[in-house]
């Protein structure tokens, strides 16, 4: 489903991806391990688009995605949830949503709306499914239902990561790139986050995910690379790699 | 004398206003000050005039003179928009990656260039808007208040509330506060900068020239250097209610305009442009961040 061939990804002077091969397979937990300032987060943004690779190339269901811009890019069907959530602070939880939605085509809400809009023609028909989507989102985290009216900025750690996920998945992605979903959140929200995980990929949706919990994360993965100061340095089955020496000494720390 | 300094207070703070949207909109986006922007308000004064004449030529003015006026608004938005955009396009876009030094000098030569343009298709000596308000007075609390200041007044604050619906319900509106929260994640979404970059441009220019025909047409001349002075007064409303702030710019808009009347009224009008510049370094001695600016804390 997607390839990543040679990708060079410079970010300012430093060559911080340096000619790394991986692919995802449709259906898959694909994990990226590795320690802090490995190229992890800018080979996501890569594949987003929002940095260009200096070399190689990036397939997407077979077509050629590394010289679209970043919108183009998220209407092919990847949707990612970047590091540190990124929540929109002044926007509303429901905006905040619905900007998840703004590639797909012609919309408005109207799940929750207690009025009549003031200006009709404004209401569009949802004809992209962004009504079912919002409401398969609020089934996964209700407590962004409670909260829909509520500023971005004023939900804890664990909800705001909620809410970009949810936010991402309302473009009703194929493919799914998580950078440390589970960065200092409390433990309940850390097992929340990956039974959705596990949920999401159930369902048919196919996952790349980046995170620091390694051991956490490859008990969840098919399969799983690990990287270091740019390069893929390991691969293999998420059952296999925990039982690899040089990986539980430097990630696992066993 | 107080009542008659507000309305004139309310008439300018309302151009003001119009004006100081443009530069804070456009700062909250892309975090550069449009010195080019009192230039297109300049341009809409001048297309006002072209454009009227064109309608009063062809006996439109003498027929109806709503419609004439109506469709002289129209053009001359449509013509600053398509300016504003195109300026964008051409002076800023190919330096979004460059030190943020190079689009604000891009963007004093966009305004050196723009003025000299006029100037030389136009001439260096003032134009006149034709006079074709009639002069109805409204009388209150011994202040008189025109026809033309009552429609400066309205025609800012219906602006202002279209503007306020844009950016609150639609989808774009949204978008624009999402970009200007952060342009990375709203990338990630799938939204299109460059798309909602240039919507700022055309929205803002487009407020430009309403204020710029509504300033020739109250006070009747016009010449090639008024978008300097215009421009540098709304860039000072706008830094006071807080720039990046769509309410603050229209706040700081109305304040300097009363501000600005009262002083000419009861001190000096001689002083009139002054007055606005000290109560802006007060404020901002108090406030660094405006009167309705993100305190540092949540930005």
């Amino acid at each position: 489903m997607l390839l990543l061939k040679d990708i060079h990804t410079f970010y300012g002077n430093i060559e911080a991806v340096k000619g790394i091969d991986l692919h995802v397979d449709k259906g898959e937990i694909v994990c990226l391990i590795g320690s802090n300032g490995a190229g992890k987060s800018t080979a996501l943004m890569t594949i987003s688009g929002i940095l260009k690779p200096k070399n190689g190339g990036i397939l997407f269901e077979g077509e050629e995605i590394h010289k679209l811009p970043p919108h183009q890019i998220v209407s092919r069907g990847i949707s990612q949830v970047p590091e540190g959530r990124r929540i929109f602070p002044r926007l509303t939880v429901m905006e905040n949503l619905e900007m998840g939605a703004y590639s797909v085509n012609s919309y408005q809400l109207s799940v929750v709306r207690k009025h009549p809009p003031l200006i009709p023609p404004l209401t569009r028909v949802d004809t992209g499914g962004v009504t079912t989507q919002l409401e398969k989102v609020f089934e996964l985290f209700s407590v962004l239902k409670e909260r829909r009216n509520q500023l971005g900025g004023t939900l804890s750690g664990g909800e705001q990561q909620m809410l970009a996920i949810g936010r991402a998945l309302m473009s009703n992605p194929k493919l799914l790139l998580l950078d440390e979903p589970s960065l200092g959140l409390a433990p309940i929200f850390v097992i929340k986050i990956f039974k959705t995980i596990r949920e999401l990929n159930s369902e048919g949706l196919t996952i790349l995910l980046v995170e620091q919990n390694a051991k956490a994360a490859l008990r969840l993965a098919n399969r799983g690379y690990v990287m270091e100061s740019g390069k893929v340095i390991k691969e293999g089955k998420g059952a296999e790699l925990p039982h690899d020496a040089d990986i539980k000494k430097a990630y696992l720390g066993e | 004398m107080f009542f008659q300094q507000i309305i004139n207070g309310l008439t300018v703070g309302g151009v003001y206003a119009l004006i100081a949207l443009g530069y804070t909109m456009v700062y909250g986006i892309l975090e550069l000050i449009n010195f080019a922007h009192g230039e297109i308000y300049m341009l809409g004064a001048y297309l006002g005039i072209i454009f009227l004449g064109i309608f009063t030529a062809m006996g439109l003015t003498q027929y109806s003179l709503f419609l004439s006026l109506l469709l002289t608004f129209i053009f001359s938005v449509t013509f600053c928009s398509a300016y504003g955009f195109t300026i964008e396009k051409l002076a800023y876009k190919p330096l979004r990656k460059a030190p943020r030094l190079s689009p604000l000098i891009s963007a004093i030569g966009v305004s050196i260039f723009l003025q000299n343009y006029v100037m030389l298709t136009q001439g260096a000596t003032d134009k006149v808007f034709p006079h074709i308000m009639e002069t109805t007075k409204i009388e209150f609390f011994n202040a008189t208040m025109t026809a033309l200041q009552v429609f400066i007044i309205v025609t800012s604050l219906l602006l202002m509330s279209l503007l306020h619906l844009y950016v609150m319900k639609t989808k774009t509106g949204k978008a624009m506060r999402a970009v200007a929260q952060d342009k990375v994640m709203a990338s990630l979404l799938g939204i299109n900068i460059d798309r909602i970059i240039s919507v700022t441009f055309i929205i803002g220019s487009g407020l430009a020239a309403v204020a710029g025909l509504m300033v020739a047409m109250y006070y009747g001349l016009v010449n090639y250097y008024i978008g300097y002075i215009a421009g540098i007064k709304a860039f000072a409303a706008a830094v006071l209610g807080g720039i990046g702030s769509i309410p603050g710019a229209i706040l700081g808009g109305f304040v300097l305009g009363i501000i600005e009347s009262m002083g000419a009224g009861y001190l000096s009008s001689e002083y009139k442009d002054a007055y606005a510049f000290v109560i802006l370094i007060i404020i901002l001695l108090i406030k660094p961040r405006g009167l309705l600016g993100k305190s540092a804390k949540d930005s």
